[in-house]
Order: C-alpha cells, then sequence, then structure tokens
C-alpha cells in the first residue's frame, strides 16, 4: 500500500524540489495520475481553473478533460458517481471545495462508499479518495473553516488521513490514491500556500507508511510531556514545543498523519516515558478523535500516567465568525497553558 | 409543454392498442415474456409467503409491477448494468441471478447475497434513489472504456422526491452517459400518494428539466415497456446520452408484509388496478392470438412452480453466517485495528461452546 509511485517525469529536474503543500499536493496528483491512467480528478471547478485553492491547477491542461472532470455542482452527485466509477476501475480523487459543503454528499459516503465493499463481502472495491480543504484561521465567512473529520473517523469502511506538511502531502495523496478503500484526506487550508512551512520533497525518497503516526519532535530522556494532534495544529504544536524549549521544558510532538485507523502505539510508547498528554485539534471536544485518543491513552497508559489526559481544541460550539475565531482556535499559548496543567498536576 | 402520450401496445382486454410509434413485438417474444411474468408472479408469491413461515423478515413485492421487471431484465444485453431497488427482486432474477442469493438480504444471512461484478447487477438499494448516481458513474466509466455499455437504474415514485435523483439524472445528462432512468410509478410510497410527491404533469415530463428525452409507458404492457425500454438502451449504447422513462403501474400489495394498507386506499382502487393486470392481458392477448395454449400454459406454470420450490428450499434450511465475517469485510485492506475486537467474540464464542 504504501511503495512509492514510479514518476515518469521531469528526470531530468532533480528530484529534490522546495514545495507548499499546495504544491507538493498538486506535484503528488500529477505524480498519481502519471503512474495509473484510471486515476480521476473531479469536483467543482477543478478543470480549467485548477481548483480554488489551485491544488488541480494545470491538471486539467495535462491529462485532458476525460481525467479532470468539472462536474455539476452537487456533492452527493460528486461522490456517487465516483462510486460508479470506481465499482468499474476507476480510482476516482473527488475534492470537496470546502469541508463545509461536504454534508450534502454525507449519505452517499456514509451509507454507500464505506459500506459497499462490506455489503458485497469484498467483491465491490470501491476505492475512492475524497479530498477536503479543512480548518479554520483564513477569515472566512461560515461554512469554510470547520473541522468535521471525527463524523468520517467514526465510520467504519473509511480510512481517514490528514497531511501537515510538504513532504506528507506528497506522498501520503500518492499512497492514498493506491489504497484499495475509500480515504477521506483532509488537507489544511490555511497552510496550503505558507512559504514558512516550504520543505525541500525528495521525491525519490522512500515515504513513511500511510497509515503511521510519527513523532515529529524527540523530548529526551527528560521529556516533560507528550503533545498529540494532526493537521493545522501541528505547526501550533511545535511552536509551542520550540516555546516550552526556551523556558527549559522538553515537550515529544506526535503527528496521528491517520485519523482511521488511528495509530496511537507511538503516542503509547512517549506516554509510558513523560506521563502527561495533552491532545490538540481544531474541531470541538465533544465525542472527537480527542476522546478517543483520551480514552486509549488512560485504558493503554493507566500506571503511567502522572495527570489526566488533557485537550486543546475547537469549543463545542458552531464555527464562529471570523472576527472570533483566533478566540475559537487552539493556539500555542493555549497549548502551553494545558501543559503547564499537565505539569502541576 | 405538450404532456407526454402514454405508450401502450396491449389493451387491458388483451386487444392491440395500435400504436403509430412502436410495433407490437413478435408473439414468440412476447411469450417468452407471458413465462417470465408468470415465473415473477409466483416468486412474489412464494417470498411472501416465506415471510409468514419467518424465513424472510420481510419482503417488498412488486405483485403487479411484474411487467416491469421482466421487461427491465429483458431489454438488457451481455455486459449491461442493472441497478435496481429492494423492490427489484424479481428483475435479479430474472437477470440470472440465483433465486435464494437474491433472499439473502432479506433473511439476514448478509446485506446483499450475490455477486454484483459477476453479475452486473449493482446490490439492492435501500435508500432511496442512493443508487442512481452509481449507475451514472458505471454508465460514464463505459464512456471512458470505449464500451457500448449500458446502464438501467431502477426507482420508484418516491425516490423522484430526493436530492439524489436529480442529481443522478442532471449528472448523466451532462455527461451524456448511457444509461436509462425507469420510474416505476407505483402510486404509493408506503402510504403517502403520488400527488403528496409530486405535481409535475408526469413524472416522466421531468426528462424535459434534464435535457434528457422522455416516454410515460403503460407499466402493465410488458410489450411497450420492452419496445421503448428497447429503444432507449439501443440510443444510450449509440452514444446518444440518457432517458427517463415512467411506467404507470400499480403496487398491488402492501409496502410489506408489515404494512397495512388499508389505512391509507381503498379497495375499489385496488380492484380497478387488478382489471389491468399485466398477467391477464397478456394472457389474453396470446391466447386469442393462438400461441397459447392450455398444454402450453401448465408447463409454464410447472416451470414457475420449480422456480417456487427452488426458493422454498434453499431458505427453509437453517444458515447460520460465521460470526467471522462481521470483521472480514470492513476494509479492503489489512485492518489490524478490528483485531482485538475479533478476538474478544472469538473468545466469548469458544466460551459458549464450552459453558
Amino acid at each position: 500500500m504504501a511503495a512509492p509511485v514510479k514518476s515518469t517525469v521531469d528526470t531530468a529536474m532533480s528530484s529534490v524540489q522546495n514545495l507548499t503543500i499546495g504544491k507538493a499536493l498538486n506535484l503528488g496528483l500529477r505524480r498519481a495520475m502519471e503512474a495509473d491512467s484510471k486515476v480521476i480528478v473531479m469536483g467543482e471547478d477543478v478543470g480549467k481553473l485548477g481548483g480554488v485553492f489551485r491544488i488541480t491547477d494545470g491538471l486539467q491542461k495535462d491529462f485532458g478533460e476525460h481525467r479532470v472532470l468539472d462536474t455539476p455542482l452537487a456533492e452527493s452527485g460528486i461522490i456517487g458517481t465516483a462510486v460508479g466509477l470506481a465499482v468499474r476501475g476507476f480510482r476516482p480523487v473527488c475534492e470537496i471545495q470546502f469541508e463545509g459543503f461536504i454534508f450534502p454528499g454525507f449519505d452517499q459516503i456514509s451509507s454507500q462508499l464505506a459500506k459497499l465493499h462490506y455489503r458485497t463481502q469484498g467483491k465491490v472495491k470501491v476505492p475512492v479518495v475524497i479530498r477536503v480543504p479543512y480548518g479554520g484561521g483564513i477569515g472566512a465567512v461560515e461554512h469554510h473553516s470547520e473541522s468535521p473529520e471525527s463524523l468520517f473517523a467514526h465510520t467504519p469502511g473509511l480510512r481517514v488521513v490528514s497531511c501537515s506538511n510538504p513532504v506528507d502531502a506528497y506522498w501520503m495523496l500518492q499512497q492514498a490514491i493506491t489504497c484499495d478503500d475509500p480515504v477521506l484526506f483532509f488537507e489544511p487550508k490555511r497552510l496550503y500556500h505558507s512559504g514558512a512551512l516550504k520543505a525541500a520533497v525528495d521525491t525519490t525518497a522512500t515515504p513513511e507508511p500511510l497509515f503511521a503516526s510519527r513523532v515529529l519532535r524527540q523530548g529526551g530522556v527528560d521529556a516533560a510531556a507528550t503533545l498529540v494532534t494532526y493537521g493545522p495544529s501541528v505547526k501550533v504544536c511545535l511552536d509551542a514545543a520550540t516555546a516550552a524549549a526556551e523556558e527549559g521544558k522538553s515537550l515529544e510532538v506526535i503527528d496521528l498523519r491517520t485519523l482511521s485507523p488511528l495509530d496511537l502505539e507511538p503516542v503509547f510508547e512517549s506516554v509510558r516515558r513523560t506521563g502527561r498528554l495533552v491532545a490538540v485539534s481544531e474541531a470541538s471536544s465533544e465525542s472527537s478523535l480527542t476522546s478517543e485518543i483520551a480514552a486509549r491513552v488512560q485504558q493503554e497508559c493507566f500506571y503511567s500516567l502522572e495527570a489526566p489526559v488533557l485537550r486543546v481544541t475547537g469549543f463545542d460550539t458552531p464555527y464562529p465568525p471570523s472576527k472570533l475565531e483566533e478566540h475559537f482556535l487552539p493556539d500555542l499559548d493555549r497549548v502551553l497553558h494545558a501543559v503547564d496543567r499537565a505539569l502541576a498536576w | 409543454m405538450s404532456e407526454l402520450r402514454l405508450v401502450r401496445l396491449i389493451e387491458p382486454d388483451g386487444s392491440a392498442s395500435g400504436d403509430d410509434r412502436y410495433a407490437l413485438p413478435a408473439p414468440g417474444e412476447l411469450l417468452e415474456h407471458y413465462r417470465a411474468l408468470v415465473r415473477g408472479r409466483r416468486f412474489n408469491e412464494q417470498a411472501s409467503a416465506l415471510v409468514r413461515q419467518g424465513r424472510l423478515a420481510v419482503y417488498p413485492s412488486s405483485h403487479g409491477q411484474e411487467a416491469c421487471q421482466v421487461a427491465a431484465a429483458a431489454v438488457l444485453r451481455d455486459g449491461d448494468w442493472l441497478f435496481p431497488t429492494y423492490r427489484d427482486s424479481v428483475a435479479a432474477v430474472e437477470r440470472g441471478v440465483d433465486p435464494v442469493e437474491v433472499m439473502l438480504l432479506l433473511s439476514g444471512d448478509w446485506h446483499c447475497g450475490y455477486d454484483p461484478m459477476r453479475h452486473h447487477v449493482a446490490p439492492q438499494a435501500t435508500p432511496l434513489a442512493t443508487q442512481l448516481p452509481h449507475a451514472v458513474g458505471v454508465a460514464h466509466a463505459a464512456r471512458l472504456k470505449g464500451e457500448d455499455t449500458v446502464v438501467l437504474a431502477l426507482c420508484g415514485d418516491g425516490a423522484t422526491s430526493e436530492g439524489d435523483f436529480h442529481e443522478a439524472l442532471n449528472f448523466a445528462a451532462v455527461f451524456r452517459a448511457p444509461v436509462v432512468f425507469l420510474v416505476q410509478n407505483n402510486k404509493y410510497a408506503i402510504s403517502v400518494p403520488l400527488a403528496r410527491q409530486s405535481v409535475a404533469s408526469s413524472l416522466a415530463a421531468k426528462g424535459e428539466g434534464y435535457g434528457m428525452p422522455s416516454a410515460l409507458v403503460d407499466g402493465n404492457d410488458v410489450a411497450a415497456l420492452t419496445a421503448v425500454l428497447g429503444e432507449a438502451v439501443r440510443r444510450a449504447a449509440g452514444g446518444d446520452g440518457p432517458t427517463l422513462m415512467e411506467a404507470d403501474t400499480y403496487r398491488m400489495d402492501a409496502h410489506t408484509n408489515a404494512d397495512d394498507a388499508s389505512r391509507y386506499r381503498d379497495d375499489a382502487e385496488v380492484t380497478e388496478w387488478a382489471r389491468r393486470d399485466p398477467l391477464v392481458r397478456l394472457r389474453a392477448h396470446l391466447r386469442a392470438a393462438g400461441v397459447l395454449d392450455d398444454e402450453e400454459e401448465r408447463a409454464i406454470a410447472e416451470s414457475a412452480e420449480q422456480t417456487a420450490a427452488y426458493l422454498r428450499t434453499g431458505l427453509s434450511a437453517d444458515s447460520e453466517p460465521d460470526p467471522a465475517e462481521l470483521f472480514a469485510h470492513v476494509y479492503a485492506g489489512p485492518a489490524p485495528h478490528l483485531a482485538a475486537q475479533a478476538e474478544l467474540l472469538a473468545a466469548e464464542l469458544t466460551a459458549e461452546v464450552h459453558s
């Protein structure tokens, strides 16, 4: 599943490119389409425009209208049509324009896409990837800044992942496309074009497995606490760890990457050493991924915990108007405050 | 907009209607359809009996709609796809799916008991209209592959109120997908009559809004159905895109055995529709044409009886799905995160055996 996709172009170009997350996703899509003629990109404005975030920029020009399909404006129709295409051997990659617009397609995703393989005892495979720009902090109007990933992680039959950096964006998207299960691919939209996050993407490297979390920052032998997070909050946690280090506190940071199935072994391993865990996410806390993490960590690491698992999340409210979003979103101070609470327990 | 003119080739009394647009199929072909109608009617009766015998949880019967079921299967060629709903078991059987496998959905053995890829028959859809966008996807795939495969998607009048009905028809029209939508307008969505679903002049008339040709057909006239559906299949196969067809028919039984139709409709209405029964009219037509005699009728009834017996036998055996199947098919790829729950169940089962 995690086999690297062989590149067929750019052989003259250096295999290392300095890319934003957005450009890395674009290149990853391009590579996936080169590697397999059954890969089809479909969605609203993905063709000529290249998507409202330009993630599919240039693909229709190079691969044609049959493979990069501007669809009518209807999310259920997009997902449902992709299901039929997948039944006949295609690998559709659907773009949902903003996460807030995924709900007209929710029935097709949760009742159909997630269950077809099970219903048919494995006789029907539906390898559909649904790309979902998600998360806040872009000053947008309502329905453009939400974090609905827990709804999908709660649904058996779906796989759910989220990237947080250009290297993962490039590889994880290609790996998701080769996966025989439906994959919800959540993309941290406010980081798409972040120059600060630009990173060297080595297209000849061997990628990490798709369904594995990763320790991004080691805390060393005197690590004080563990931060576990994913997607847009990874940057917040890495910044928090840097700030904590200046105060002499060493934090470990784990990027989940896979939200369903969860890969919590690295988290358990870390918590057994640090005794303290703060789970961070922009999504509301109630019945969420961070709830699941807290439950599993207390079950697996009960005797190692020095403090309860604490959570720093979006509030249990609808996403607020943009002038209030800075108060809603977990930020560096809120994360550090939670770390202090855990240490003072 | 002019109202669509109903296509009918055989009158309820069996006489030829003399439609100026479509020719009446040859008697030999109609005799084959009659055989299938009798088989379908017997299938419906047997499945309903199996509910009363406790072998099936429920059976949504297509009694009265057998002409639609038979025609839908008959017009498809090898390689074409059928997308049935829960009320379209007879159509699935007529497409060659094992009758017992079709019923496994209703016996509680598995959500889909047959191999959709082998038969080109999609799993029977329970939530209304959800199968229609899938049908469009399969049809669009055929275009991309350069095949002349056609997809026939079934739904009822209630389904036309769903968003997926609209989205599927619109996608099909925009993509020029080779799909034929057959709406079996049987007048009720459980208890709610057509008038509460739509006030359009007809359901077929909705095709105009999507820019696709449409037809309104007597849904109890298998001759008209095969003629008009056959034409739509040929159009689709030839690259001329989708068609919307409305079959004017009637659900003679209650929604399922769990439903009480007397609460929402009069017996007089049912009696009136019995007069237009698809088997009665084709039988009268074939008897008058001299191609159906007593001996042939006995042979047809006997053949239908064999199907019923096969269904009875197949569903009377006590089946026990393997509990390990619970975890086996959730994902195509490995699912180690389910291992602990699978082990828990296995341990419980072992303990039961030893207790």
